[in-house]
């Protein structure tokens, strides 16, 4: 596993020494607060009428109403984004052929791979920790509950970690950096939308569909349920990707 | 050191290299001859385990390419056609990443890329991003980096490709260093360069071994090899003819005006006969010599009859 950091380190360093990074985390962070601030002067206007009416008015939780609509939206972002980020990972190191230095140095595939994604799960780390600042001043302002906050961020974690470990999997199977963001962000907005397919295809389909889509177990994490089944899910998810990301880069060795 | 055995890589239907068999002992530079497609890189990322073979066996140390690769991983160093160079980063940062991969331990990491600058002559442009380093220097991290975790063997495809004479040079220099302390095996297709610095050299054409020897082996092994050349004042248009007539001689070709390269049957020496007509004509002698034939020629005769016998 040392040897998987030693791979995450320079990658880190790569990404945090180009210019991707901070044009993603800048635009991240412009849509992502334009959409928070939006969210929160519309919670504003109706707890102004629900102060003016205090009856029939429904439940005005922060959570709900500002905090999960935030989460939600930041998810989408994130998958816009991510591809971006993962394109790189093996495209470019193919196109260079720097990989032939990691192939010939005494480093397994499973610890390149896992160096890889460990490497955007912390690029995709710090855009949410900068991003914080949003619910943060909501902290300070308001009362949310923690909890859902937590499990929040968690689920989007885990969210993005799919979408990363598929954006890899699209990165290693070119060496064109924009086929691989195309790729990596085709998955990743089918698996978004594969439940749509739920209610036209009868019910035992439309339930395995509905189980597929990533977005329905994010629904859990944001009202602060953890559930292990969505857990075990997205880990599953993103296992499978990196493991044929693997099968991938080791046939790639024989032709 | 380097035992290699019927190694054999197909892509699909075409064999890039045929049951190659050869044997590279500890200490020995190595030149691995042979045009562009030969299968020289084929043969190398073979053994320094990037690609497995089809089939054959290549032992490294007595240790598998495939079998037991990370053994032979931190045996071997590599340094491919193309430098593998993060060009983003520092030389020095760059030379630590490759350190710690091939698993030099924390603490000696910074005194190995200190060694390598040193060795490489790298040491004033540490700090400078590999990307804005001339091709020369790029060539030189690409050997620091083959050499950070001190390897018994450097595998070095096509090192001074693309470089000026001058870098050329240096690199050979650097290398002829390195023969006292490695078992070096290089690839090249300029031949001078490997005249120079190899003490045996594998020519290899299509895939197939055409020969293996040292250079005074490969010499004096050839057929048709002695060569006479004749360097005269005033020949006359008939002279190519006249001197082709000449008992032992195959073929005679007009090299300059007054300059004719004389080749004779293998172990003939008619320097007399050549002599004699020179002098009966008239020609006024500059200048009779034997001519060695250089690998240059060993090189493109072997290749050539091979293409031929094809």
């Amino acid at each position: 596993m040392n040897n998987a950091w030693i791979i995450t380190k320079r990658e880190l360093g790569a990404f945090f020494s180009s210019p991707i990074f901070y044009v993603i985390t800048t635009v991240f962070l412009c849509l992502y607060s334009f959409i928070f601030i939006n969210l929160l002067s519309y919670f504003n206007t109706l707890s102004f009428q629900a102060n003016a009416a205090p009856l029939g008015t429904p439940n005005l939780s922060v959570n709900e109403w500002v905090i999960e609509g935030a989460f939600l939206n930041m998810a989408v972002i994130l998958l816009l984004m991510i591809p971006v980020i993962t394109m790189r990972s093996f495209a470019e190191e193919q196109k260079t052929k720097t990989i032939q230095l990691l192939l010939a140095a005494p480093l397994s595939l499973a610890e390149i791979v896992a160096g890889k994604f460990l490497a955007c799960m912390g690029v995709v780390t710090v855009m949410l920790a900068i991003s914080s600042y949003n619910i943060l001043f909501i902290l300070f302002l308001g009362d949310p509950e923690i909890g859902p906050i937590l499990t929040g961020y968690l689920g989007i974690l885990l969210m993005s970690g799919c979408f990363i470990s598929a954006g890899i999997l699209a990165s290693s199977l070119t060496k064109n950096q924009v086929i691989a963001a195309v790729l990596g962000f085709g998955f990743a907005l089918f698996s978004w939308i594969i439940g749509w397919a739920a209610q036209s295809v009868g019910a035992g389909l439309g339930e395995i569909l509905e189980y597929l889509s990533l977005v329905s177990h994010l629904e859990n994490f944001l009202k602060g349920i953890v559930d292990s089944s969505d857990i075990i899910y997205y880990l599953s998810i993103i296992a499978f990707c990196l493991f044929l990301t693997h099968r991938v880069l080791d046939s790639r060795r024989w032709r | 050191m380097i035992e290699v055995e019927n190694l054999t890589k197909r892509y699909g239907a075409r064999s890039a290299i045929k049951d190659l068999t050869f044997q590279i002992d500890k200490g020995e530079i190595v030149g691995f001859l042979g045009p562009n497609g030969a299968g020289k890189t084929t043969t190398m990322n073979i053994l320094s385990c990037i690609n497995p073979a089809t089939s054959g066996t290549a032992k490294i140390c007595g240790h598998d390419v495939f079998e037991s690769s990370m053994e032979v991983r931190k045996l071997i160093g590599y340094l491919p056609e193309n430098p593998p160079l993060y060009q983003d980063m520092t030389v020095s940062k760059f030379l630590a990443f490759v350190a710690s991969i091939h698993r030099v331990p924390n603490k000696r990491v910074s005194s190995a890329v200190g060694r390598v600058l040193e060795q490489c002559m790298l040491k004033d442009v540490r700090g400078r991003i590999i990307e804005k380093l001339s091709k020369g220097y790029q060539q030189r991290v690409g050997l620091a980096q083959a050499m950070i975790h001190d390897p018994e063997i450097l595998i070095l495809d096509e090192p001074t490709i693309g470089l000026d004479p001058i870098q050329i040079r240096e690199i050979r220099k650097m290398i002829q260093e390195l023969r006292l302390t490695h078992t070096i095996l290089l690839s090249s297709h300029i031949l001078p360069e490997v005249t120079q610095i190899c003490s045996r050299v594998i020519i290899i054409n299509e895939g197939e071994i055409v020969a293996m020897d040292t250079l005074e082996g490969l010499n004096s092994s050839l057929k048709g090899t002695s060569r006479i050349q004749l360097k005269v004042n005033q020949a006359d248009a008939t002279a190519v003819d006249k001197l082709a007539s000449l008992q032992d001689v195959i073929k005679v070709e007009r090299k300059a005006d007054q300059e004719f390269l004389i080749e004779c049957e293998a172990g003939t020496h008619p320097q007399d006969d050549v002599a004699r007509m020179a002098l009966d004509q008239r020609w006024g002698i500059v200048d009779l010599r034997t001519v060695r034939m250089t690998l240059e020629d060993v090189f493109l005769k072997l290749t050539q009859e091979e293409s031929e016998a094809a």
